[in-house]
């Protein structure tokens, strides 16, 4: 990028080509005030507070808007500019309640003092809630303003408090449209946009109406935004400290501060340096952590007598479970760990399985979700995670969003995407529903569900068959491609009409878009991996990248966005039956034999239960003893009445969570977890990115880091090598153990973490995997064949049901619900129908239903949209009162043993 | 079809039409001549020509601009000069088909001029009349004589023949011609037209716009929709030329959804220039193509700004945007654009007909060609004019618009729309051009000039037109959308009587901060009236405010109304009438306005007889009435033509 060098107040300033005046005076150090300028967004110049005079321009350019040319001289400090300027902030004090800007007494004037000559004034210094963090006020104090000039204008309009996270009190609104702008430019949402003429001039919704019915998602943007207090917080109180940290929601892997005020969390900030949000949040991670301080927190060990559960002291607890569990012989016993835990609490018990239990029945909830990546990717490619980073996305110049409602299940990922869209991207959405993101896509694919093969194949026809594939690329860098090209003949595109019910002309003009706007970026999460196929799903996307040398590459890619915060540090840790850390396997004789070393003790061969299987073996009796680690498969598996029956068929149970869950409630022993403020540890986010996890508060009442919970058990019975007095210590352990580990550690992950593989202290981590060769050495095309899901439609059930995430909740919603305002925003399950299948069943928006499957029935409220295409019908699993896994068909995948969520026969009945 | 066949059928037609022996009537039933009544007097022309068994041609014409005598209906005998008759009704319509068509009377009486070698006795020659016979008529030159729903008409008076001769030519060539010929926008800033599609043909890019600025938004102007309803082929014709000469493959044409029959005889163009193939791919045979769409605005003021309304084509909020980058760089959809107003485009039309000489011959140095006027407010012909650049205002006041109405007395004109400056009868000899009007304070605007009489109050003026343009401003720059609302604050005051000394300089201050803090001409130029007004008329303003008078008599608030006790004849009329039951009296009692009652609406003074002319209207002065009613001692006046009772 070119250097320009201009003059600023007389001082010469180097600038580069593109910027603004005002970026440049910014990085001189001259400070020019503003109001409506924002890093974040496009210039805009409404406040007009940045106005400079240009040495050869007309009239008084604004300093935002003006772009930096060779040789200009620029004056940001002249009568003209300081009289626009003065002239634009005491019209805008006229229009704002600003008593307590101007006031002679405000220095001394502090929150709670009462000023008995002026109270009106007084009043309005301590009742603005951005006293002392308001912008205006700052640059009234700038260019000492005492006096407003102009005569009060009022607007009277009533606050607007529908949203249950912030106000919207347009009487304090100055107008610098950055609310309007945040909600285009970043999230491309458009809840607010500016209304009327004149001084009429307002921001509203649709419709002018409470923004609780309007389209916003509630991520808070605006509010951050604001510079005055037109858009506050609810809950404003101040932190006294902050600490930099992981959110534990989605995969994302945002960084946050969480800020404290005596001992609790009051606020979350976003970290915009060097993260993969940029600063940016959702409506979750930025107001969806006050289950930390929850009522409901578990704060002491509990076990039960005589039906009841009885506190009791951590040693009793631990006496016990460690007693009990060391009755069982290896066969009899399982642990599932967490994908909400930190890597060394993962580490920690999968150790504890193999080393202290003597089993490999160790898994975790990655089987219901990507167990199929892992699976499918690692036969592809050689390795099953994402193969680019987040912040490539921008760049992409076509992306494939297949299986993935990315605004509502990733939203910060959501929002690189409609930065590529912004930047000229071509965006293809194949998804039966009419997502959010389908308004920004330039090919919609409305696929049925569980067709993806078909389609994914019928596309990869079409780029064969018109030579678009990448054939330098497949024969230097792949094999098998001859097998692959032949198992495409039966892909023509009538049949993959017929198969996914999209029309050809559709598949191949996404075809020919994927495979010529390079480079393509392929996404996709559950709704390609929860399927009876789900691993062919995964291997029909490798197959895609590869012919097309979409792979190893910036912005291109294979890239399956986990679900859970660590779910990608879980399985790196191996809380896998057949792997250790970084996918060694246990069936490799040199892996055990350095693991049994390193751990001092001998170590199973064989790989061990999956969850799946652990259910059943726990429902055939096989099993009789599992330590549950923050999970919670009462809501999440499928066929819940299976699990239930499963569960209370166990002879002992252990539950260790934050609360008393679903699952936790049928526990023997319930032992009380920390949550993530609480502790120090890591987790892998979506990217292979480690980030930390930091200590902010102390754990809330007698409650334990999970890392040691499971460590003392370790401890209690006999184990060796369970002398961790800190999670930087397991760290060590696993950056030893790991060869893809091997250069981490906690100093080297304070700016932005470091993405693995990592394997020397020295190397700087990896964003893209397969850039010179494979993980396995070549890229394997495999040969598929279309299989239809295992329950079909039929007179009886006529409807498919499938199901996903609400952006408002998280999971089994142990969090998000007991987070007061998401439940304002999503209070309960809905079942989304088509309004075609509605009227035929004479059911209307609002009403109480009954979906009725072979394995159950549960009732929820219909939502009749044209979001849900005719016959299929869509819940979100996050409910208890409307559990929608009671109704999924528990058929798993034959390679990644991953159930059946997305596709089951229901019909839906009116009550 | 070359265009050289297409060329020789249209002549033919226009020819067979000029020679047929069957009587011709145009009817001008542009908007203006609708709003006057002219669909009637068409429904009655058919009609009776129908009913005598008459075969004639009738054809419905755009406007030829004198507003004040439309509905204006033209008969054409064979052999004969055209014949206008004006202020045509449906009585009267029928009236001259009897005398004219059937007796051969041309009845001179009803006539208003004639156009043609030969003349009617009696009768004046229209383009001899005052207001005609000083404009040159280059935009409007089809506008009233040709059916504009007929392409051959535009085409046998050498339309499209300027665009072949363009095609013919090479873009650069075809600027540089441009460019000879002076022309400058004529939306109102006066950019040279040249400069600014040199710019945007050198601009990198592929895909091209162009865009015809239709968005005619000043209160009492409708030049665009006159030219649009009267001749859209000559606009049709610029654009296509500027697109080649700049290389452009697309275009819009941005009007107001307000005008309804324009869009319509645009659309209909579209059709018919498409259908020639002087629109679409290969244009006449040339590897020159281009595509073109009408985008109906919503009617927001600052749409005409030029991002503003580009924001409005893309589908977003009509808001205007920084500069640089500029629409000849970065534009629609963040191509390469390039805007010119619905004028201008017929202007170019006409100079790649005409050339660029004859073009410079209209004029004054630096300002060449000539400008399109509605000419409105307390003139006795208003109407749409078309002068050289550089006449001066007098011209276009005293013989244009033979003066003023009533024969008052002149005191200001408006020029540019809301945002224009008020020039006073000092300035009558200021010359008409882009710089002489802004050194006077005003603009050129797109062409609205708005005359007043000495019943203006130029503070209630300045007030009027800030009403105006605060409501319609976009609400984005702070100056601009809360430093206008001060100044109709303080107007509203001073016209109320609630002024203070300093409100005059605060806002003059204030005006001048507006003006340089705003982004775009809207708030750059919306403290023009008052501005000038303050500049040319600060005596009106201190009146308002030292004596709480207004010298026109027009701000409500500081007017009042008295019974005359020496002139009340105690008729009743005014105490009957009055809406507010202000008056109190009875018969022969001198009647006596309650001031604290009195809602100024004037009932009484307008019912008063003139023979009493017993009401006075006052403002800063009081007059002596007594405070109740007492027996009337005037001398009764002659009651020559009338009972006061028949007033009522």
């Amino acid at each position: 990028m070119e250097k320009i060098n201009l003059t600023i107040d007389g001082q010469e300033v180097e600038a580069r080509e593109g910027m603004m005046v005002l970026e440049a005076a910014q990085a001189a150090g001259v400070y020019i005030p503003t109001l409506c300028a924002d890093p974040d967004l496009k210039p805009y110049g409404g406040c007009r507070l940045c106005v400079v005079e240009i040495e050869k321009m007309r009239g008084l350019p604004t300093a935002c808007t003006t772009p930096v040319t060779n040789g200009m001289v620029v004056h940001t400090n002249t009568p003209a500019v300081n009289d626009v300027r003065r002239t634009a902030v005491e019209l805008l004090l006229a229009d704002h309640p600003s008593e307590c800007l101007v006031c002679d007494r405000k220095e001394r004037c502090q929150p709670f003092d009462i000023c008995l000559r002026n109270v009106a004034v007084t009043e309005r210094c301590v009742t603005c809630p951005r006293n002392e963090h308001c912008e205006l006020q700052q640059i009234v104090d700038y260019l000492g303003i005492k006096e407003l000039p102009f005569r009060r204008t009022t607007r009277s309009v009533s606050i607007d408090s529908s949203n249950p996270f912030f106000d919207r009190d347009l009487n304090k609104c100055i107008l610098c449209a950055k609310c309007v702008r945040v909600c285009d430019e970043i999230l491309g949402v458009g809840a607010v946009d500016l209304i009327y003429r004149g001084y009429a001039s307002k921001v509203a919704t649709f419709g002018d109406k409470p923004i609780i019915d309007s389209n916003c998602v509630s991520c808070g943007e605006c509010v951050v935004h604001c510079p005055v207090a037109a858009l506050m917080p609810r809950k404003a109180e101040l932190p006294t400290e902050e600490v930099a940290t992981t959110c534990p929601y989605c995969g994302v892997g945002c960084q946050i501060y969480l800020g404290t005020r005596n001992g609790q969390v009051v606020g979350v900030r976003g970290r915009r340096e060097g993260t993969v949000n940029n600063g940016f949040l959702c409506v979750k991670g930025r107001y969806g952590l006050e289950f930390i301080n929850h009522q409901d927190r578990l704060k002491a060990p509990l076990i039960r007598k005589e039906g009841n559960f009885v506190a009791a002291s951590w040693d009793e607890a631990l006496e016990l479970v460690a007693s009990k569990l060391a009755k069982y012989s290896k066969d009899e016993v399982a642990v599932l760990s967490s994908a909400k835990c930190t890597n060394e609490e993962n580490y920690i018990a999968q150790k504890f399985a193999r080393s202290v239990l003597g089993t490999n029945n160790i898994d975790h909830c990655a089987r219901l979700c990507h167990a199929p990546s892992v699976a499918g990717l690692a036969q592809s490619f050689g390795s099953g995670a994402m193969t680019n980073s987040i912040s490539e996305l921008g760049d992409a110049r076509c992306i494939l969003a297949i299986g993935t409602n990315t605004t509502e299940a990733h939203p910060i990922i959501g929002l690189e995407v409609k930065k590529a869209v912004g930047k000229g991207a071509k965006l293809i959405v194949a998804n039966p529903r009419e997502i959010d993101l389908v308004r920004f896509s330039h090919i919609w694919l409305k696929h049925k569900p569980g067709s993806d093969v078909a389609l994914l194949m019928g596309m990869a026809k079409v780029i064969v068959d018109e030579g678009l594939i990448d054939l330098e690329f497949i024969e230097q860098r792949c094999e098998d491609f001859s097998t692959f090209l032949s198992s495409l003949k039966g892909f023509s595109l009538e049949f993959a009409e017929e198969a996914t019910g999209v029309e050809k002309d559709k598949i191949a003009e996404a075809a020919r878009i994927y495979a010529t706007n390079k480079p393509s970026s392929i996404l996709y999460a559950m709704g390609i991996t929860q399927h009876s196929h789900g691993t062919d799903n995964v291997i029909a996307t490798a197959n895609l990248a590869m012919l097309t040398g979409n792979i190893g590459k910036p912005s291109s890619g294979v890239n399956p966005l986990r679900g859970q915060n660590n779910v990608q540090g879980a399985c790196d840790m191996g809380a896998l039956p057949n792997v250790y850390t970084g996918y060694q396997a246990v069936s490799d004789p040199d892996i055990r034999k350095k693991f049994e070393s390193a751990w001092g003790c001998s170590l199973p061969a064989e790989p061990g239960l999956t969850v799946t299987e652990i259910f059943d073996a726990s429902y055939q009796g096989q099993i009789k003893a599992l330590y549950i680690i923050g999970e919670n498969p009462l809501l999440s598996e499928p066929d819940i009445a299976h699990a239930r029956e499963a569960l209370e068929k166990l002879e002992f149970l252990v539950v260790q969570d934050i609360f008393l869950s679903e699952t936790a409630q049928l526990a023997d022993v319930v032992l009380p977890g920390a949550s993530f403020a609480e502790k120090d540890g890591v987790f892998t986010n979506t990217e292979r990115r480690v980030q930390r996890v930091r200590k902010a508060i102390e754990p809330i009442g007698d409650s334990k880091p999970d890392w040691w919970i499971t460590d003392e058990l370790g401890k209690r019975m006999g184990g060796k090598g369970f002398e961790f007095s800190h999670p930087s210590a397991i760290m060590e352990e696993i950056s030893r153990l790991t060869p893809s580990y091997g250069g981490i550690s906690y100093g080297r992950l304070d700016n932005g973490g470091l993405q693995w593989p990592c394997p020397t202290k020295d190397h700087p981590g990896t964003p893209i995997l397969h850039r010179e060769v494979f993980t396995r050495g070549k890229g394997k095309f495999i040969p598929l064949e279309y299989k239809p899901s295992k329950e079909l439609p039929d007179e009886e059930y006529p409807l498919v049901l499938t199901t996903g995430r609400s952006l408002y909740h998280y999971h089994t919603g142990t969090m998000t619900r007991r987070v007061k305002g998401l439940n304002v925003l999503r209070r309960e399950g809905e079942v989304e129908i088509n309004p075609g299948d509605a009227s035929s069943l004479g059911i209307i928006d609002g009403e109480k239903v009954k979906v009725i499957s072979r394995r159950g029935e549960v009732v929820a409220r219909a939502k009749v949209t044209e979001v849900s295409p005719v016959g299929v019908v869509f819940m979100t699993f996050h409910f208890a009162e409307s559990p929608a896994n009671m109704l999924t068909n528990p058929a798993v995948d034959p390679v990644a043993k991953i159930p059946e969520y997305k596709v089951c026969a229901v019909r839906v009945e009116k009550i | 079809m070359t265009f050289d066949e297409i060329e020789s059928r249209a002549i033919a037609e226009w020819e067979a039409l000029e020679h047929s022996d069957k009587p011709r009537i145009l009817i001008g039933t542009a908007t203006c001549g609708r709003a006057a009544g002219a669909m009637a007097v068409l429904e009655t022309i058919n009609r009776e020509l129908k009913r005598r068994k008459i075969k004639a041609t009738v054809t419905q014409v755009g406007c030829i601009g004198p507003c004040y005598a439309e509905p204006l209906v033209n008969i054409i005998k064979s052999g004969r000069p055209h014949i206008y008759y004006a202020n045509v009704t449906p009585e009267l319509a029928a009236q001259f088909i009897e005398d004219y068509l059937v007796k051969d009377d041309p009845r001179p009486d009803l006539a208003l001029g004639t156009v043609g070698e030969d003349g009617v006795a009696g009768i004046p020659k229209l383009f001899d009349l005052p207001m005609l016979r000083s404009q040159p008529r280059i935009v409007l030159r089809n506008c009233g004589l040709i059916d504009p729903e007929n392409i051959n008409h535009y085409i046998a008076r050498d339309g499209y023949s300027g665009l072949v001769r363009a095609l013919g030519m090479k873009p650069e060539a075809v600027i540089e011609e441009v460019k000879k010929s002076g022309l400058r926008g004529r939306g109102g800033a006066g950019f040279p037209t040249s400069t600014k599609w040199e710019l945007c043909r050198k601009s990198p890019g592929t895909l091209k716009y162009v865009i015809c600025n239709a968005d005619e938004g000043d209160p009492g102007a409708f030049m665009n929709r006159s030219l649009l309803e009267g001749d859209p082929h000559s606009v049709l014709e610029g654009i296509l030329i500027g697109a080649y000469a700049i290389g452009a493959s697309e275009g819009y044409i941005y009007i107001r959804a307000e005008y309804p029959l324009a869009i319509e005889r645009l659309e209909l163009a579209l059709r018919q220039a498409t259908e020639y193939g002087l629109i679409g791919d290969n244009i006449l045979g040339s590897s020159f193509s281009f595509h073109i769409k009408i985008k109906e605005g919503a009617g927001a003021f600052v749409c005409g700004e030029e991002t503003a309304l580009m924001a409005s084509i893309e589908g977003r909020r009509g808001m205007p945007r920084a500069r640089p980058p500029f629409p000849a760089q970065a534009g629609l959809w963040g191509k390469p654009t390039n805007i010119n107003n619905t004028e201008t485009w017929g202007n170019v039309s006409a100079i790649l007909q005409k050339g660029a000489d004859w073009y410079a011959g209209f004029g004054s140095e630096g300002n060449r060609g000539t400008k399109t006027f509605s000419l409105v407010g307390k003139i006795k012909h208003t109407g749409l004019i078309e002068v050289p650049l550089g006449i001066p205002l007098q011209e276009i006041i005293y013989e244009i618009g033979e003066g003023i109405l009533k024969d008052k007395r002149f005191k200001a004109a408006q020029t540019g729309g809301p945002s224009g400056g008020c020039l006073p009868a000092s300035l009558l000899n200021l010359p008409v051009d882009y710089e002489s009007l802004t050194q006077a304070g005003s603009i050129m605007g797109s062409g609205g000039m708005v005359v007043m009489d000495e019943d203006t109050c130029m503070v209630d003026i300045a007030r009027y037109f800030l009403s105006f343009t605060q409501a319609e401003s976009c609400g984005k720059c702070v100056l601009c959308r809360l430093g206008t609302k001060q100044m109709l604050d303080i107007l509203e005051d001073i016209t109320h009587g609630r002024g203070k000394l300093e409100d005059i300089d605060r806002l003059q201050k204030l005006g001048e901060q507006v003006k340089a803090g705003s982004l775009c001409g809207l708030g750059q130029t919306a403290p023009n009236p008052v501005l000038t007004t303050i500049r040319y008329f600060r005596d009106e303003y201190e009146a308002h405010i030292n004596e709480k008078r207004c010298p026109a008599l027009t701000c409500t608030e500081l007017i009042s109304y008295y019974i005359l006790p020496d002139k009340c004849q105690g008729c009743l009329i005014c105490l009957r009438n009055c809406p507010a039951e202000a008056i109190s009296g009875g018969k022969r009692m001198v009647h006596v306005i309650d001031q604290s009652k009195c809602i100024k609406c004037g009932t009484c003074l307008d019912l008063c007889p003139t023979r009493f002319g017993a009401v006075a209207k006052v403002s800063g002065e009081k007059v002596a009435v007594p405070s109740e009613p007492i027996p009337v001692t005037a001398a009764r006046p002659d009651a020559k033509d009338s009972d006061e009772s028949s007033n009522q």
